[in-house]
């Protein structure tokens, strides 16, 4: 079992997902979240360099660990961003045949997405990430760390 | 707020299938109590939802896990059901929060516990406990590892 006691949010990674440039923003999310999709499309426009850390809570969204998945397995094909976008973009449509669907918009090879999406290495991934976050004592997503997020936090 | 180092006060309440928990049952093993204010409440849902995420590791440390508020046990039943958990919820229903009470986590004035968080040892004595500054926060599933340590 691993150890869940306190810990900094870990620094970035080679294993982290991260785009843009500017200030970091390390954002653990949901990927069946509504708070964080409204949050994310603010976070896109910002000049930041963004990392996306995995934070599902399957008992609070039953979908949430299959669309993590599916961003991870989409990720192993260059396009871990372009999924998290559509699942955000779209949040209606997130059973298999719709996750197919952004599959082969994205370009994918569904075959190799199916495989990796329910692979062992991919459930580990996501749950590393999770684990980071608990340490750091997230309890809501999105949660946002990072000098960006500081720059940015309500003074009031 | 009860002392660490006092024996915890024993209690019988129901839970969430009417089947009646006492706190002598969990004598030899570790209990986590988790006093919220009410089933269905924005912030109990995602302390019980983020909880549950973490049930295994903390039952794989010799610790179980019990959710009381003063909701009834169908209500908690629902409630589970809705949360997809099944973090057993004790209904300290009637007399209204008697258990909140005996541990001092009771608030007089919402008529509710408050958010606190209460760790009894396999002896029935209080090993730690964490109260939040107040009902609207909760703390992370990392302060119950800390303790836990």
């Amino acid at each position: 079992m691993s150890d869940l006691t306190s810990a900094p949010v870990p620094p970035l990674g080679p294993d982290d997902h991260v785009r843009g440039e500017g200030e970091l923003l390390i954002v653990y999310a949901d990927l069946a979240c509504a708070h964080c999709a409204a949050a994310w499309a603010e976070i896109a426009r910002r000049p930041a360099r963004v990392a996306f850390r995995h934070f599902p809570v399957a008992s609070k969204h039953p979908r949430a660990p299959a669309l993590h998945a599916a961003a991870e397995a989409a990720g192993r094909q260059g396009r871990f961003f372009a999924m998290v976008d559509s699942l955000y973009a779209d949040r209606g449509h997130v059973d298999d045949p719709h996750l197919w669907g952004r599959v082969e918009e994205l370009g994918l090879d569904l075959t190799r997405f199916e495989a990796d999406r329910r692979s062992e290495e991919v459930a580990v991934r996501v749950r590393g990430d999770f684990e980071t976050g608990i340490r750091a004592g997230v309890t809501t997503t999105p949660a946002l760390f990072g000098p960006a997020a500081m720059a940015t936090a309500d003074p009031g | 707020m009860i002392a660490v180092g006092e024996s915890a006060p024993d209690f019988t309440l129901r839970d969430q299938d009417g089947e009646e928990v006492s706190l002598a049952s969990y004598r030899g093993r570790k209990v986590l109590l988790v006093f919220y204010p009410f089933d269905f409440s924005p912030v109990c849902s995602d302390q019980l939802s983020l909880y549950q995420e973490v049930k295994p590791e903390i039952e794989a440390k010799g610790v179980s896990l019990a959710g009381i508020s003063v909701d009834s046990p169908y209500a908690h039943k629902a409630f589970q059901a809705k949360l997809g958990i099944d973090t057993t919820l004790l209904s300290d229903f009637e007399p209204k929060g008697e258990v909140a009470r005996a541990y001092g986590s009771y608030l007089d004035g919402p008529g509710m516990a408050n958010r606190t968080l209460v760790l009894i040892d396999e002896d029935g004595k209080v090993a730690w406990t964490y109260e939040s500054p107040n009902p609207g926060e909760f703390p992370g599933a990392n302060v119950i590892f800390d303790a836990l340590a």
